[in-house]
């Protein structure tokens, strides 16, 4: 690569980080108003309690169980993904993988916030926390909220260091490249890096080791997420493919919060030139994939019950087809199927419009499965004398919009301090041989080589 | 104390800097070579190669694994909790607990090894330029015995050779 390419790159993805506009500035004030809006009403809730939000009688998970489902699965885009790449080590992946890393990140800080959210008394959530109290309680090990503390917890670690390792050569770069605060500031983020053939072995050997680690650690997640609902007698969610149906649901999920986010990135910071429309492309064809294995779980699930024929489940599963809740099942086929279907299958029709729109749908399309899975199996669950409904009041709302604003928000700061592009993987990109590997790939995707 | 260094535009000159090197006597051990990017694809970047981080990650999955056991097991005899007809020590589902600790011992050992092994964090040595982050490689021999042999080598391949006062 010559010295004249790595410079321009390095100046192109810096140029978020060192420069900053006046529409970054309101946009930041914008969305922390939304969240503080977002605080503001879970201190409403903590202070009134939980019968502020439309929980109650037979339903008691209602949208904030919801967004803990949702969020979770947005977070499998990231670091699941990124991690694959890696492995199979597909070229395309260099300008993708940190935007995706990031989604992770933040979107399991959102996700977990959600069962505090929705505790009557927050501050006991620590109890979660496996040491001997005082009381001798200790958590019992066979709860699946407790395995939900240390799987949520175990990735996110894991996540947060598969992200921070390979930032660290970026912020020396940074480091090299300012004065004042933000030498001192990245001089200590970078750890004292120099950049010897040591050194950028062992990070590519940690990364690599990481890798392989994530991809299992990340299956295990969402599956133990579904613990939470199959370990329950319920009607539809005692499901033995409860496992693998919410890990297809969420990396489907999260392909397509990627694809938004980086169609917003590449806009918002003018990135064109590194996030190309193979990126979509590939992207899209991942997630064409997963709403083909979304679409076959979903049937699965609906025939068993159906042929099951047991009245309970019936009730469930009637309420959503054809009852109170099919416009929202019907909505969520429409979102997760029928639209993504022709728009990312017709090649003339693939593009990154398309496949931005075709993201959108399916981003309400599995946020209303994350709804649809809990509130109207536990609207039915039991007798029929103790059957009832559930609408979300307003406190939920507002907590619920404010944790997309609370998404962008972290984002959007995130991509101020540290470059949203990893530097040093798009200069290795460059490399004569790899860049020969990645024309043969994008020649292959666009159905040029036979 | 004297740093002797040259810096090179691409990895080719870097590469005959280094054979320069090595030629005029200097143990690959002495010679510093650092840049912004990896370049595993020439010889001088892909010393050092030699690592026992997957092993170490085994043993971090190991200790993870013994811990999670030990935590779920020791802790369900200590204060037996009756649950479901379940038997008091669950094995199956300490399985997940076991599982998230082993894969955790794996990323932190992975870690905690990379650390080690790069020597990070440190404060940075006062061989470094900084215009390594505009795409140079630096290669160079902090305290050579020979400093003349060493600036000849690194001449002939970039034709500019800077020194460095470094600290004892």
């Amino acid at each position: 690569m010559t010295r004249r390419t790595s410079n321009s790159l390095t100046d192109d993805l810096l140029r978020p980080v060192l420069e900053t506009s006046t529409k970054f500035y309101v946009t930041t004030a914008l969305l922390a108003l939304i969240v503080a809006a977002g605080f503001g009403t879970w201190f409403y809730q903590i202070y009134f309690g939980l019968g502020v939000t439309g929980d109650n009688w037979p339903v008691f998970w209602g949208l904030h169980e919801t967004n803990f489902v949702f969020w979770i699965g947005i977070s499998h885009a990231g670091t699941l993904i990124s991690a694959i790449l890696r492995i199979v080590n597909a070229t395309w992946r260099r300008p993708v993988t940190r935007c995706a890393e990031v989604i992770t990140a933040f979107a399991l800080m959102i996700g977990a916030l959600f069962p505090l959210i929705h505790l009557g008394r927050p501050w006991l959530a620590w109890w979660l926390i496996p040491y001997p109290s005082e009381r001798l309680l200790w958590p019992n090990y066979r709860s699946p909220l407790v395995w939900d503390f240390f799987a949520i917890n175990t990735y996110l670690l894991s996540s947060l260091l598969f992200l921070a390792l390979p930032a660290i050569p970026d912020f020396a770069l940074i480091r090299d490249r300012t004065t004042g605060w933000r030498n001192w500031f990245y001089g200590k983020l970078s750890l004292g890096w120099q950049g010897t053939p040591k050194q950028w072995h062992r990070l590519e050997s940690a990364m690599h080791m990481m890798a392989l680690a994530i991809i299992p650690i990340a299956i295990s997640v969402h599956t133990i997420v579904s613990f939470d609902f199959s370990m329950a007698v319920v009607p539809m969610w005692h499901s033995t493919i409860f496992g693998p149906y919410f890990v297809v649901g969420a990396i489907f999920s999260g392909i397509a919060a990627l694809n938004i986010v980086m169609a917003i990135v590449r806009k918002a910071l003018h990135l064109e030139k590194y996030l190309q429309p193979i990126h979509f492309r590939n992207l899209g064809k991942l997630m064409l994939a997963m709403s083909l294995l979304w679409g076959y779980f979903v049937f699965n699930e609906r025939l068993v019950t159906w042929y099951g024929n047991t009245p309970h489940e019936m009730a469930a599963l009637w309420s959503t087809q054809m009852g109170r809740y099919s416009p929202l099942f019907w909505t969520m086929i429409v979102c997760n199927f029928v639209l993504p279907f022709p728009l990312l299958t017709i090649r003339k029709l693939r593009s990154i419009t398309a496949t931005v729109i075709a993201s959108c749908g399916v981003v309400v399309g599995m946020w209303l499965e994350r709804f649809l899975i809990i509130v109207p199996s536990l609207s039915y669950k039991g007798t029929p004398y103790s059957w009832g409904a559930y609408l979300p009041r307003w406190p939920e709302i507002v907590i619920f919009s404010s944790s997309f604003a609370a998404m962008a928000l972290l984002y959007l700061l995130f991509s101020k301090f540290i470059p949203i592009i990893s530097i040093w993987e798009m200069k290795v990109g460059e490399h004569p041989h790899i860049k020969v590997a990645a024309e043969v790939q994008e020649a292959e995707a666009a159905g040029e080589l036979i | 104390m004297t740093g002797v260094y040259g810096l090179f535009s691409t990895p080719e000159l870097a590469q005959e800097a280094v054979d320069g090197l090595r030629a005029s006597g200097v143990p690959d051990h002495e010679i510093t070579i650092q840049s912004s990017e990896p370049l595993e694809e020439y010889a001088f970047g892909s010393r050092d190669r030699d690592t026992l981080m997957p092993w170490i990650a085994v043993l971090g999955a190991a200790i993870g694994m013994a811990t999670g056991y030990f935590l779920t097991s020791i802790t369900q005899q200590a204060w037996p909790i009756s649950t479901g007809g379940m038997p008091i020590v669950t094995n199956w589902s300490n399985l997940i607990i076991i599982f998230e600790l082993t894969m955790l011992g794996a990323v932190f050992a992975s870690v905690i090894t990379l650390m080690f092994s790069a020597r990070l964090p440190r404060r940075l040595p006062k061989f470094y330029d900084r215009e390594i982050s505009n795409g140079k490689i630096l290669i160079g021999v902090a305290d050579p015995k020979e400093i003349d042999r060493v600036e000849h080598a690194l001449r002939e391949s970039s034709g500019g050779v800077r020194k460095m006062e470094l600290q004892r």
